[in-house]
């Protein structure tokens, strides 16, 4: 009899969790909790805390930090040399990786491999990349010496210690990212889209361009705005391939001088914020022109 | 319209990985035909109409439209439309833009592109929806735009793979009858794969039975369904009741545990004391006094019709379809009228 009574109670006043799912809460949300700590303690509050230091500079006001910055130009052009490594980098890596994962994105005999390969570059680190590339590359590395041996050229051709130095220990490492996501995007698009459009008189030309391509450009800006940012926080190659004094002073460098050799933190919070806004800016533009782009399902119907 | 008196199909053969998924298809398709392929999955049917599409390269054989090779060109270069089963329209584009799609590549003047686009719209009865992007329509108009699709070009034939299977019942009906109407006012040559043999033996002027990427029997829906070719292709459509047995002198056949001799039609070439396959449809078994005793043991009610599994004292399974309200546990007569009775070399 009691547990026919206690019965018709919890039948008439349901779960807790049943009644927080009707106001849209859902418990195991609560899981999430230490993640977002962590987040909050490690991301936020420096990023805070940057914020704060770099508007308490030595001398002069709040924003002496930033207008000393962008008012000296050794400091200033460190935005556009960065911007000059990272955005044509960024760009090759996504453009090289399109080509490529649109003829993998089969299923065919050594495909594993082949990814592989591709993805290797990407275990390496920076430091290996940049001293296989001054061994190989370097004045009197192999690349140079069949170069002169077949006398294709008279001197020795500089891809070391300069822009291109860097540039290519960008791609080398930047690709292996960019191949991954766009082969990933790729392989999400329905391959009966295009068999439909080979079928209504479309050439392969047309089916890439008409078919895949506008299906595929929201992931490529997607794919873009992640290797740029890599890309953009370009350190240690900058310094080991590159030119650190000149052509390839970024921005990262900047900031590591002024906390770590003139000891002004404000100034290297304010650059470093400068760096953050700049990539900010650029993924907004990146991200609005993707929104342009039809980004809803790739199926091409019910499956 | 690029037409054709026929398309023939000379021994077209594709391999997997060694086995064949389809084996010598030969077939003759004249203008104007509905052809239906039909087989249970895995007979080879869709690859059948992927090789014919381009889709699929031959391992074998050659198919010509007229005097002109065909199998050697790529797909966009057949000239021929295809309704896919997932409808594989484009999604990033309106249903508009979708129908208007084989028209734009051909390069049409755009005046003729509009008035043609606007028609095939009006055909399938999609005219408000003309603007919509097909994530936004239902699968019946999914359906019904993959299909305008195709046929806005005049193909000279048009390929179906199974469009209907992921319809509900209801729609799956109507649509029926819409391809087949198309199919008429068009005059349009179709090949249609379906793994149905109702949509088949409703919608086709011929059948191509396949099973196991072979041919089973090519012939007009009455022909394979009175007179199937062979106990598969009888399994196939309908003969439920497959019953084992043997022929006996004078026409007459034993079918185990059934408990009585009994007279069947032979199809295929058998001899006396030969091992047989005597196959029945179930509405074809007669409930009546004079026949074998079974017992009712399953009946599912199917509106005018209960459809019952009975069973014969010796053991024997018999599948029955009757205006009679049976119920589990009946003992009832049955009779398996000779003409009905088709008796296959086992």
């Amino acid at each position: 009899m009691s547990g026919l009574a206690s019965e018709s109670v919890s039948a008439s006043t349901p779960a807790v969790r049943h009644r927080l799912a009707e106001r849209g809460i859902d418990p195991q949300l609560f899981l999430l909790v230490p993640a977002t700590v962590f987040v909050v303690a490690l991301f936020i509050y420096p990023f805070c805390y940057g914020i704060a230091v770099s508007l308490q500079p030595a001398q002069g006001g709040a924003l002496a930090a930033y207008r000393a910055f962008f008012t000296d130009a050794y400091q200033r052009d460190t935005i556009t040399t960065t911007l000059a490594i990272a955005l044509p980098a960024a760009l090759f890596n996504v453009f090289a990786a399109v080509p490529i994962a649109y003829r993998m994105r089969g299923r065919f005999r050594g495909k594993r491999l082949l990814t592989t390969v591709l993805v290797v570059p990407i275990t390496l680190g920076t430091v290996l990349t940049a001293e296989g590339l001054l061994n190989f590359l370097g004045p009197t590395g192999w690349f140079n010496r069949i170069l002169l041996s077949t006398h294709l050229v008279d001197q020795p051709v500089t891809l070391t210690h300069n822009y291109w130095g860097v540039c290519l220990s960008l791609v080398i490492t930047g690709f292996p990212f960019a191949f991954l996501l766009v082969l990933s995007y790729l392989s999400g698009i329905d391959p009966t889209l295009e068999r439909a459009a080979a079928t209504l008189g479309a050439g392969w030309a047309q089916r890439f361009f008409r078919i895949t391509l506008p299906l595929l450009a929201p992931g490529l800006a997607t794919t873009f705005c992640l290797t740029f940012v890599l890309a953009f926080s370009v350190f240690p190659s900058a310094i080991l391939v590159g030119d650190p004094t000149g052509g390839t002073r970024v921005i990262s460098i900047a900031a590591y001088e002024a906390a770590y050799v003139r000891y002004d933190y404000a100034a290297a919070s304010a650059t470093a914020i400068v760096m953050g806004a700049v990539e900010l800016v650029v993924i907004s533009i990146v991200l609005g022109l993707r929104s342009l782009f039809y980004t809803g399902s790739t199926a091409g119907g019910k499956g | 319209m690029t037409g054709f008196e026929t398309l023939r199909l000379d021994g077209v053969t594709r391999r997997f990985g060694g086995a064949d998924a389809l084996a010598g298809l030969d077939l003759e398709i004249r203008r104007g035909e509905f052809i239906a392929l039909l087989g249970p999955s895995g007979c080879g049917k869709s690859t059948a109409l992927n090789c014919l599409a381009g889709l699929l390269p031959l391992s074998g054989g050659s198919i010509w439209r007229d005097g002109t090779r065909l199998d050697t060109l790529p797909p966009e270069r057949r000239g021929f439309g295809m309704v896919f089963q997932n409808y594989a329209l484009f999604p990033h584009m309106s249903v508009r833009k979708n129908v208007s799609f084989g028209l734009r590549m051909r390069g049409l003047p755009r005046a003729e592109i509009r008035r043609r686009t606007d028609d095939a719209i009006r055909l399938v009865h999609l005219e408000e929806h003309a603007g919509k992007l097909p994530g936004q329509l239902s699968g019946g108009q999914q359906q019904r735009v993959a299909i305008a699709r195709a046929v806005v070009v005049e193909p000279s034939l048009v390929l179906m793979d199974e469009p209907l299977s992921n319809l509900d019942a209801k729609l799956r009906l109507e649509m029926r009858t819409e391809i087949r109407r198309l199919h008429q006012n068009l005059g349009l040559t179709t090949v249609y794969v379906t793994h149905d043999q109702e949509e088949a033996l409703s919608m086709a002027d011929r059948l191509v039975v396949l099973r196991a990427g072979r041919v089973q029997q090519i012939g007009s829906p009455e022909e394979v369904h009175t007179r199937p070719a062979n106990r598969h292709v009888a399994d196939f459509l309908g003969f439920r009741n497959l019953l084992p047995g043997a022929l006996l002198a004078d026409g007459e056949i034993n079918i185990n545990d059934l408990g009585v001799r009994t007279k069947g039609t032979p199809v295929g070439p058998i001899s006396d004391g030969d091992a047989i396959v005597a196959a029945i449809r179930p509405e074809d078994v007669l409930v009546r006094s004079g026949g074998v005793e079974v017992t009712v043991e399953v009946a599912a009610y199917h509106g005018r019709e209960i459809a019952a599994e009975a069973r014969t004292a010796d053991g024997l399974h018999l599948h029955l379809r009757t205006s009679q309200r049976l119920a589990p546990g009946d003992k009832v007569s049955v009779v398996l009228p000779p003409d009905r009775l088709l008796v296959f070399p086992a």
